[in-house]
Formats: structure tokens, C-alpha cells, sequence
């Protein structure tokens, strides 16, 4: 009697595996999806996807577990979503702008390609902003440069590792103001933050959330966004000061090249609904919210990519003279 | 005074009490498991905090947090391995210990030890907070370097015997975590062209492939069924009340072994995994008989276990005043209260005040309920492992280390590098190389390359970039500690040569 009731068990898990693969799109989704982070747990990605999270089991009627995978900066995670993961949907991935551009031009065993997947969306966007201590010489972006120009190579920057929105930000502000600046990488925004308060760097090239969280130790000179931000209303604008420099670092999900459009379409809807149900907690953790969805994102990919590419050109060249 | 009393009385709630039991006892299963971290544990649990109230959401994950670090020390007292980073030194006192039947003490000891590490963090957060915040803004790229530097002086007596052997480990682990992307720069070294190894080796895949598989063949290579049995006078020896006063009677060892745990704790991105072995270092240098440190001496596991509990409260000294985490769990909780509008600052303790004291105040209920829950749980995992034969124990415990490795990030690559190094880990222990200065390699060799670099480039303006190592007077109190570190075997080994040690030796542990 046993061994009939196992075997019918065996029979309908069988049954079950056939019946989920032959569905294909259609009754998408029957199992629960797979949401790689491709960073530290309690990060900004990962404190993001847990909002994210229970939002999408509702929408999509399926159990969305969050995994990390961290390593190399993201590109762990990312070379192996791109050579094993099944376009089917049921594994997706977090990606960032601008890691995806520049690890592939500056790493030669990255292992995936900026373009090698499919953009579901990008939801939210931290702008870059020059922050330095509160009680400091610096209370201007024209203090900076003042002493910057005076001192070649003495004011430091501090930023979230290497060829990063950060080290990027930092590069296009020397470039533009004509300045030598010496930008020293950190392993996370976490280390910076006492770096910054206990004046072992001048300054710090970061997101403007920082400056947001620590109002009351820091002072932030300048964003670089289009507009003011509605949480830094007294903060000026690069671009009010006369530099050109509107960047930053976007998140966003991607699926396996060849991912059904269904699947596709499915994905992208919950996103954007989800990514309205939490804009409000993403305001007050200093993020600001996107909707770029499928043509609009790979613009964005490409547009960033653009943007950064004469910067990358110089740091390429300037590594090669050194060898 | 008003605050505090309001700050009690949110906690008298059952809701609250129940947390702080079902997280301390959630977290010690968790410290107990190799491979499962603290991190891990607060991560998985923090969308649960969404619907909580912020108090109930803070109070759970500090007494989880509590409880992890704690849980460490039944593997390293049962196996010889390291739960969590936080327990290699506990397992260097506890496992001898267990093999002579006394693995009921070692835990009763840990337990009391933990308990008391646990309230001091708590009273160093609750009234030196600001000083302590301001000392830990004063590490800068430098002064890590320097404290990585006196951490590596520890090799000279992690290292039982030979110290060239210690030295040889130490090496091995700093080229082992040379791996990887560099901290500093990004460029990918040492990967052999190979994607994945763009994640380097992660130190807790090392601390179990080094730890747990030398141990685990050992098992299977002794003709052994299951571990000793316990002596009567063993029993007698581990009820609570003597275990207490024993450990009360070593009252330097704790305040030193306190202390050393707040100061490692305040350093950002340092925490228990750093501070046990300090503490034991210490520990072993002021005892009176160091050359028993190795053998089963309560002294040893008494430092390891208060200091790495001081740090669960200590290391939110920066996280609460200035919003630092000043160790890796401390990022998930700053996680929370983010979510929950909290701003770390002044703020935190006056307009929420009640509730920061209130979870400042459960961690403190956390310490103490590890008690029951600790020795309760302690003999029941105690009894499990010792009536468990070896021949189901050894791929039980195999199974879990390759699920506990292959959880930590997803990778399959970690569990084949776990295998790697623990088979390279048994091996070099046949020539006398041992797991911790490997280990122990790995974790400050990254410490010191990010200070080095930092400082250096941050010198760039200077003739000798390498001066700004040498600026800060903090530095050179930290240059000053590391000489007479790495000094002391050699003067300690003169003074011995000079005058004899006291034969005469009365309490035998």
C-alpha cells in the first residue's frame, strides 16, 4: 500500500515537472522565482529587492525568493546569470548602471556583456553629489575648485570603489573644471561615511542619499541632476554652476536573452506596478524613482555607455602608459 | 531617568519577551551552524520587519544577532569548528576540553562568559557612547593598516610550536586573499581567466574548509566510534552556580577581555571575528602559565567568548550616534531603521529615545536569556553529538558544511574551493602549519592592503607617500603596540631564561 502511494507521489511530482516546462508562457508563473542580487545582503540592491518582494508575490500570484551572489563587484553573479540562466522567466536578475558598462571595457575576464540580456526595467536612479564635512574650509562647489586648483593633487575624494558611478563622477568633474584631484576608492559607501567625518579624506564623490542620511555631519556642495532634488531643496545643481555633469548609478532587473515576450511583458507590468506601490519609501531613503521599461531602458544603457565612453578612453590610455 | 523607566516599561510586553527568546534561541541555531553567518540570519529575517512595529522589529534581530554570536561556540566547543568567525579562538580552548569529557563545563563556561560579554556591550553603549564614537572616526586608512598589522602579530602565538611554521600560515592566507578583484583599484587578480574567481575566496568559505574537513578526516581516521564520555566529577564540575563563580573568580580576565572586545567593536568593519582573538592573545599573555593556553584552560574561553559577545551591543556605538555600522550585522539592522524613517544621531536618543533605549535595554534581556536558553539547548545538542555515532555523525556534519558553504553565496565554486582548501588544510596540519594563521592571514591581509593603499594615496602630494603612515599620533601609538607584540615570545622566552617558572602550581583547572 506504501509503495503505491510513493509511487503515485513520484508519478505527480513527474507529471508536475512535465506539465510546468510544456506550459511555457502561458499559465506564467507556476513556480517561484528566483530574484539574484548580485551584492551583499542589508546593501541598498538588497534592501530594495525586500521591499520589491513582497509586492511582486502579490501581483504575480508566485513566491519571489531573494538570493545573493556576491563577488567581484557584481560580476559573479552576472557572468554566470549570462552563460546558465534558462530564459524561462523563473530567474531574474538585478543589474547596475554604470558596473555593467564598465566592468566589461575594464576587466578582461568580466565574463558577460553589458548587452547580453534583457532589460526589464530600470527603477530607480541615485544621483551623484560632491559632499564634504559641515564644519569644514568647503562650504562651496567654488571653494573646492578654489582649492583644488591651488593645491594639484592634494584635496582627496573619496568614492565607492573603482571605475564606478563615483570614480567616473569624479574623473568628468577634473576634467571639466580643469582640476587634479586624488580619488581614493573604498570597498562600499559604509567605510566612506567615517572616512568623511574623521577627515581622512576631504571629500567624498557620492550618492546624494549619504548626503541626505547625514544632514547634520555633512554638507553637500552639488548634484549632478537635471533639476534640484525635492529632499536637498537648498542644494545647487552642477549644471546651475556651470559643469556639465549629470550622472549616477541606476538599478534595475534584466531576464536571459530570449525570454518569451509574454513572460517579458508579464515581468515588466508587476515591476512598474510595484515600483509605484513603494516610490514613497524609495523618496525618503533619498532614491528617486524610474519607470524605463524595454526600448527606453536599453536607450538608457547605451546613452550612459555613450556618456562615459571618452572618460573610460583616458582611464584606458593612462593605464597603458603607465605599463 | 524619566526615558529609561518608559523605555522598561515598553519591554514588558509579552510580544517582546517572546522575541527576545525565539531570537536568541532562532540565532543560536544559526551561530551553530558553520557556514550560516549573523549577517545571513538578520538578512533573511529582515523582511519580516516590515509589519513589525520598529521596537518589536529591533528587538527581534539584536536578540537573533545576540544569539548567533554566541551559537558559534557549540560547534567550536563539539567539533572544532567555528560556528561563526567571532568563535576560532573558543574552539582552541573548548574542543580540548570536550575530549576530556568536559564539553558540558566548556559550553556552562561559554554560556556565563557570553552572558557577561553580552552585558558589558550594553553598559559601554548605554554610557560611553559619545567618547566611543568620537575615538572610532579617528581610524583612518593608516591606523588599519597598523591595527591589521598588530592583528598579524597574533600568528606568533596562534602558532603552537614553531613560529616559522605560524609565519609560513599567515603568508599562505594573505596570498590567498589576494584573489579576486582588489579591494583598491578593481583590476581582477589571480583568476586564471576564470569568471567566478572574480569573487576571491571568501573568508568564512576558508574558515570552514580549514576548520570543519581536517577535523572531519580526522574523525574518520580514528578507529573511534563516538566522542568520550563524561566523568562524574566532570558533571559535578559544570553545574551552573560553580561554573558562575569560576568564572566571576577571573575578574581581570573579563574587564581586559570586555574591553579589548568594545575597542575592536568601535572600528568599523572590525567586530567579534578580530576581537576573540585579541582577547585570547591577551589572555594567554598576562596568564600565569600561558604554556597550558591550548590544553583545555577555562581563561582562554572565557576571553574569547565575553569579548565577541561585547561587540553585538558595543559595535552599534558608532551605528546608533553616527550611523556606522561598526560591524557587518550592523549594516541589516541600520537597514531597518532606515525603513522605518529612524536617522541615527542625536535625535535617535531624544525624540525617539524611548524606543532606542528600549532596544539598547533588549539586547541586555538577550544576554541574559541566553542563559537558559544556552544551557538548556547546550545539553541537547551536547547529547545528540556525543550518543551520535561517528559513522552517521562525520557525513552529517559533511553534508551540512557543503549546504552552510554553497547557502553563503549561492556558489557552487565555494563548495568546490571549501573542498580544495580543507584537503590542503589537512595536509598542512600533518606538517604542523594550523587553520588559524591561515585564516587569520586571510582576514588582515585585505585589511592592510585597503589601509596601505588608502594612506598611499592619499599621500600624493607628499615626497614619500609611505610618510602619511606615520603621521597620526593614534598611529604611532598603534606602531608602539605592534613592536612590543611582536617582541614579547623573544622577551618573554628571555625572562624565563633569567628566572625560572614556579614549579609549584596549586589549581589545575
Amino acid at each position: 500500500m506504501k509503495k503505491i502511494a510513493i509511487g503515485c507521489v513520484v508519478l505527480a511530482a513527474l507529471a508536475a515537472v512535465v506539465f510546468a516546462s510544456g506550459a511555457g508562457a502561458q499559465g506564467y508563473p507556476q513556480k517561484p522565482i528566483n530574484y539574484i542580487i548580485s551584492f551583499n545582503p542589508g546593501g541598498e540592491s538588497d534592501v530594495t529587492a525586500r521591499l520589491q518582494q513582497s509586492h511582486l508575490e502579490k501581483i504575480l500570484g508566485q513566491t519571489v525568493t531573494v538570493t545573493h551572489k556576491p563577488g567581484g563587484g557584481g560580476a559573479v553573479a552576472w557572468s554566470e546569470f549570462q552563460r546558465t540562466a534558462k530564459p524561462d522567466g523563473y530567474t531574474i536578475i538585478g543589474v547596475n548602471i554604470p558596473h555593467i558598462i564598465a566592468q566589461p571595457i575594464e576587466r578582461k575576464d568580466a565574463g558577460y556583456t553589458t548587452e547580453g540580456w534583457e532589460l526589464i526595467i530600470w527603477f530607480h536612479f541615485t544621483p551623484n553629489a560632491l559632499i564634504v564635512q559641515k564644519d569644514g574650509n568647503i562650504k562651496t562647489l567654488a571653494d573646492f575648485v578654489k582649492l583644488a586648483k591651488e593645491k594639484p593633487k592634494a584635496v582627496t575624494v573619496a568614492g565607492s570603489g573603482s571605475y564606478s558611478a563615483n570614480h567616473l563622477e569624479t574623473l568628468r568633474l577634473e576634467k571639466l573644471a580643469g582640476l587634479q584631484l586624488t580619488y581614493v576608492p573604498h570597498t562600499g559607501t559604509g567605510p566612506i561615511v567615517p572616512a568623511l567625518m574623521g577627515g581622512h579624506v576631504n571629500s567624498t564623490m557620492n550618492y546624494s542619499m549619504v548626503g541626505v542620511q547625514y544632514k547634520d555631519q555633512m554638507r553637500t556642495l552639488a548634484v549632478a541632476t537635471d533639476e534640484r532634488l525635492a529632499v536637498l531643496p537648498d542644494v545647487p545643481t552642477f549644471k546651475e554652476l556651470g559643469y556639465d555633469i549629470v550622472g549616477g548609478a541606476y538599478r534595475g532587473v534584466a531576464v536571459p536573452k530570449g525570454t518569451p515576450p509574454e513572460i517579458v511583458k508579464k515581468l515588466t507590468d508587476a515591476f512598474v506596478k510595484t515600483t509605484e506601490l513603494i516610490a514613497d519609501k524609495q523618496r525618503e531613503m533619498g532614491f528617486e524613482v524610474t519607470y524605463a521599461t524595454g526600448k527606453q531602458a536599453a536607450d538608457l544603457v547605451a546613452r550612459m555607455k555613450a556618456n562615459y565612453a571618452d572618460i573610460l578612453k583616458d582611464l584606458a590610455e593612462q593605464r597603458a602608459k603607465k605599463q | 531617568m524619566d526615558i529609561f523607566l518608559q523605555a522598561m516599561a515598553a519591554l514588558a510586553d509579552p510580544i517582546v519577551i517572546l522575541l527576545i527568546f525565539g531570537g536568541v534561541s532562532a540565532g543560536l541555531f544559526v551561530g551553530a551552524m558553520p557556514g550560516l553567518t549573523a549577517t545571513m540570519a538578520l538578512a533573511v529575517l529582515l523582511p519580516f520587519t516590515f509589519t513589525m512595529t520598529p521596537l518589536n522589529g529591533l528587538v527581534g534581530l539584536g536578540a537573533v544577532y545576540m544569539g548567533a554570536i554566541y551559537g558559534g561556540a557549540f560547534a567550536a566547543i563539539l567539533v572544532n569548528t567555528p560556528g561563526t568567525p567571532s568563535s576560532i579562538a573558543t574552539a582552541f580552548e573548548g574542543y580540548p576540553m570536550a575530549k576530556q569529557g568536559r564539553a558540558i563545563e566548556a559550553i556552562s563556561v561559554a554560556t556565563v562568559a557570553s552572558a557577561v560579554g553580552g552585558i558589558a556591550g550594553v553598559l559601554f553603549l548605554l554610557f560611553l557612547a559619545p567618547p566611543l564614537a568620537l575615538l572610532s572616526i579617528r581610524f583612518g586608512p593608516s591606523e588599519y593598516f597598523w591595527v591589521a598589522m598588530l592583528g598579524l602579530t597574533l600568528i606568533a602565538s596562534l602558532s603552537e610550536g614553531s613560529l616559522l611554521k605560524g609565519l609560513l600560515g599567515g603568508t599562505i592566507g594573505i596570498m590567498l586573499g589576494t584573489i579576486g578583484v582588489s579591494p583598491i583599484g578593481g583590476e581582477s587578480r589571480f583568476t586564471l581567466g576564470i569568471p567566478v574567481m572574480q569573487g576571491g575566496i571568501e573568508m568564512i568559505v576558508a574558515l570552514i574548509g580549514l576548520f570543519v574537513l581536517p577535523e572531519l578526516y580526522n574523525m574518520a581516521a580514528l578507529a573511534q566510534t563516538s566522542l568520550g564520555e563524561v566523568s562524574i566529577s566532570a558533571k559535578e564540575r559544570s553545574s551552573f552556580w560553580r561554573v558562575t563563580a569560576r568564572v566571576f573568580s577571573q575578574p581581570a580576565n573579563l574587564i581586559r577581555s570586555c574591553i579589548i572586545g568594545e575597542i575592536v567593536a568601535i572600528i568599523p568593519g572590525a567586530g567579534g571575528n578580530i576581537a576573540n582573538l585579541v582577547a585570547y592573545n591577551e589572555a594567554k599573555r598576562a596568564s600565569k602559565h600561558p604554556e597550558r593556553f591550548g590544553t583545555g584552560t577555562t581563561e582562554g574561553l572565557i576571553a574569547s567568548e565575553s569579548s565577541n559577545n561585547v561587540t553585538v551591543a558595543g559595535s552599534m556605538v558608532p551605528l546608533l550616534t553616527l550611523g556606522i555600522p561598526g560591524a557587518p550585522p550592523d549594516a541589516v539592522i541600520l537597514g531597518v531603521m532606515l525603513l522605518h524613517g529612524l536617522r541615527p544621531g542625536i535625535e535617535l536618543f531624544t525624540t525617539s529615545g524611548v524606543l532606542t533605549y528600549a532596544f539598547i535595554f533588549s539586547m541586555g534581556l538577550a544576554a541574559i536569556a541566553m542563559v537558559p536558553v544556552g544551557l538548556l539547548g547546550g545539553r541537547l545538542i551536547y547529547r545528540i553529538i556525543f550518543r551520535t555515532p561517528y559513522y552517521f555523525l562525520v557525513p552529517t556534519i559533511g553534508l551540512a558544511t557543503i549546504i552552510g558553504t554553497f547557502a553563503l553565496r549561492n556558489s557552487i565554486t565555494d563548495v568546490f574551493i571549501m573542498l580544495t582548501l580543507g584537503t590542503g588544510g589537512y595536509l598542512l596540519k600533518q606538517i604542523g602549519i594550523m587553520p588559524a594563521p591561515v585564516v587569520l592571514g586571510l582576514i588582515l591581509g585585505t585589511i592592510a592592503e585597503v589601509g596601505y593603499v588608502q594612506a598611499i594615496l592619499g599621500g600624493a602630494t607628499y615626497r614619500f607617500a609611505q610618510m602619511r603612515l606615520f603621521e597620526n599620533p593614534l598611529s604611532w601609538i598603534l606602531i608602539a603596540l605592534v613592536v612590543v607584540s611582536a617582541a614579547w615570545p623573544f622577551l618573554a622566552a628571555l625572562y624565563r631564561r633569567i628566572r625560572p617558572v614556579d614549579k609549584t602550581i596549586g589549581d589545575a583547572e
